[in-house]
């Protein structure tokens, strides 16, 4: 039984220019203590996939048109506010790219790092003192208890990540979302914060969601990958499966247009085209108008994600029929 | 060997800080460049890494006049430009140009494109006024921007097409020396990887010499002949790209190169990661002797109380650690 099933999820924005359709119908799920990656460039959905699983999309503009994210039970997108309040910042929580735009700047770290316990565990306030202290130096903050009454502008950009991250792991969620955490940390911080991650999910077994553009991330710390493109799924595997034989046009490519794997000095390989309006798709498949491989059919066919090898789905029509 | 077309000598640039709103006194000094010597080569692409704070950006703006030098020497093309006034500097930025890495906030929102890149030809008055549209239509190709989107406003384009855009109003004077700072950050990996061969064949055919400046190794190791590393406004290491990212010998460029994640599954699972403690210094309060000594698994007592030169190792390159040989 997973930890966590979405299924066929499309949440659209209505707005005066037509309606946005940011994600698209994905389905997926996460196991128990496993780390799923969601790579994809900006636009491709899945940053909005994850408010919507947490409830965090504006409605309206937007909507969740259709879909379920079954938690412990619960089906998250249809639940009562009151339910699923509960359930966040207490067993699902998430962390988020800029720091100190998700930090309030007003208050102290003390106070923003207590609130969840107060709220959900009813602990008294010097307990929930105590527990923060100590979250604050298992999540590598040196003098703890001199630096947490300070406000978060007084902090470093990688330290007041790790103020995020301990105010998102203080309740031991069974499921962490962690959206971009270190696209925007110097590459000697990220390197920091990513084996933080990995250490307390080895010590607390939570399960992760990251969602990233670094392919390279994606490969120092996920179990799974799931590759999403104008907001849907195209291709999702096992790390290695995806990585060694990718088996969409569109995870290709992105591959090829990364600097490390070229020989130097080589003309990089670049996608044509540009990212589709997400208002104005093209009937069948959303990456057919950039792929090199399209055929007529790949332009009428909306395709779906099948599983085309165990435990690697792709939603290329040609690859579920044996062409490419 | 011709002359270098960019020659630093032990550039400094110091900011003062003030602190007090009624009563301002001083509260110490941001050194941003702390003495930084190199040279760039005719045709030449050097990449300059360094993460946040270390000085790259003041670096960039200090050799083209943006902001002044507190003290070294400047010699673009041939002529100092260290005591230069307003007059001198227009015609040293003639030759040389940059483009910045914000295609959102570097590009003037009122303005066309065709206005944003007819500018600089008249104001240098390059060439007769009857020639301009030619020209930004010619830019515009050479970018590879369709010439009939010449009257459209920077928000209608996408933010690869904008760097395009800055990318040409750079080359608008035929520039020798182009400093690009942070071109392709702001840019997804797909769109990263046009600019960059744009760069890469631009600097080919128009035999252009590129400051490079990132924060991404692997994009500087792409497109750079020579890397120069800086941390804390001094230089640490200064080689050949293949020499400075694949064998480094410098411990903050070691750290730097060991951070980066690779696509690579089974070379993550496998590498022995160096994670430095500590956050990257602040310039208002710089460490005594080697900047780099708090967070270096290397450093000894004596790395605390001088500031090593950048020497010369025996494969050529440059490193700034008194310790270079033993570890």
């Amino acid at each position: 039984m997973p930890l966590l099933a979405v299924n066929d999820l499309r949440t659209y924005f209505h707005t005066r220019s037509g309606v946005h359709r940011a994600v698209d119908g994905i389905s997926f799920a996460v196991e128990q203590g496993e780390t799923v990656g969601i790579v994809g460039e900006s636009g491709s959905g899945k940053s909005v996939a994850c408010y919507s699983i947490m409830g965090l999309v504006p409605q309206p503009p937007g909507r969740i048109e259709s879909g379920s994210a079954i938690f412990g039970g619960i089906d998250l997108l249809r639940c009562p506010a009151a339910v699923a309040r509960s359930l966040r910042g207490k067993r699902i929580a998430m962390i988020f790219q800029d720091p100190m735009t998700s930090l309030n700047p007003y208050l102290r770290v003390s106070e923003q790092l207590i609130e969840p316990l107060l709220i959900h565990e009813n602990a008294s306030r010097a307990a929930a003192r105590r527990r923060a202290l100590a979250m604050l130096e298992a999540v590598g903050l040196n003098d703890a208890a001199a630096r947490i009454d300070h406000y978060p502008h007084e902090f470093s950009g990688g330290m007041r990540q790790r103020v995020m991250i301990a105010m998102a792991l203080i309740t031991r969620p069974e499921l962490l979302i962690a959206d971009e955490p270190t696209t925007a940390l110097d590459v000697t911080v990220q390197a920091q914060i990513l084996e933080l991650i990995r250490r307390l999910q080895r010590e607390t077994g939570m399960a992760v969601i990251f969602i990233t553009h670094d392919l390279g991330v994606v490969a120092g710390l996920c179990d799974r990958v799931l590759v999403m493109y104008a907001g849907r799924l195209v291709e999702s595997g096992d790390l290695r499966a995806v990585f060694q034989q990718p088996r969409h046009p569109y995870t290709q490519a992105l591959q090829r247009s990364i600097p490390s794997l070229q020989a130097k000095g080589a003309e990089l390989f670049t996608i044509p085209g540009l990212p589709p309006d997400l208002s104005r798709l093209p009937p069948g498949c959303a990456f057919a108008p950039r792929c090199v491989a399209a055929t007529a059919r790949c332009r009428a066919e909306d395709p779906a994600l099948r599983e085309i090898a165990p435990r690697h789905a792709s939603a290329c029509l040609r690859v579920q029929a044996g062409e490419i | 060997m011709p002359d270098p077309i960019l020659e630093l000598k032990n550039l400094q640039t110091h900011f003062p800080v003030r602190r007090g709103f009624v009563v301002r006194h001083g509260a110490g000094t941001v050194k941003a460049v702390d003495g930084v010597s190199l040279a760039v080569q005719r045709g030449e692409v050097l990449g300059l890494v360094g993460e946040s704070g270390c000085g790259k950006s003041t670096l960039a703006r200090t050799i083209l006049g943006l902001v002044p030098a507190t003290a070294g020497v400047v010699v673009l093309e041939g002529r100092n430009l260290t005591a230069a006034g307003p007059a001198a500097w227009r015609e040293a930025r003639r030759g040389a140009q940059m483009v910045f890495q914000d295609p959102y906030a570097s590009l003037n929102p009122r303005m066309t494109v065709f206005a944003a890149l007819a500018e600089p030809m008249l104001v240098h008055r390059v060439c007769a006024r009857a020639e301009v549209p030619g020209r930004v239509a010619g830019l515009m190709e050479l970018v590879g921007l369709a010439p009939r989107f010449a009257n459209k406003y920077p928000h209608e384009f996408s933010g690869g097409q904008r760097q395009r855009i800055a990318v040409a109003r750079a080359l608008a004077l035929q520039p020798r020396l182009v400093l690009a700072d942070e071109p392709v950050s702001a840019l997804d990996v797909s769109v990263q990887a046009q600019i960059l061969n744009l760069l890469a064949r631009l600097v080919r055919e128009m035999h252009l010499s590129l400051l490079f400046i990132a924060h991404d190794l692997s994009v500087v190791k792409h497109i750079s002949d020579r890397v120069a590393v800086m941390y804390l406004g001094k230089i640490v290491e200064l080689g050949r790209a293949v020499d400075v990212i694949e064998r480094p010998r410098h411990p903050y460029t070691r750290a730097l190169v060991s951070a980066i994640p690779t696509p690579d599954p089974d070379a993550e699972r496998a590498r022995q990661r160096i994670v430095l403690p500590g956050d990257p210094p602040s310039p208002l309060h710089p460490p005594a002797g080697c900047a780099f000594h708090p967070r270096c698994p290397f450093a000894q007592d004596k790395c605390r109380h001088s500031v090593p030169p950048l020497t010369a190792l025996a494969d050529g390159r440059e490193a700034a650690c008194v310790r270079i040989e033993e570890i």
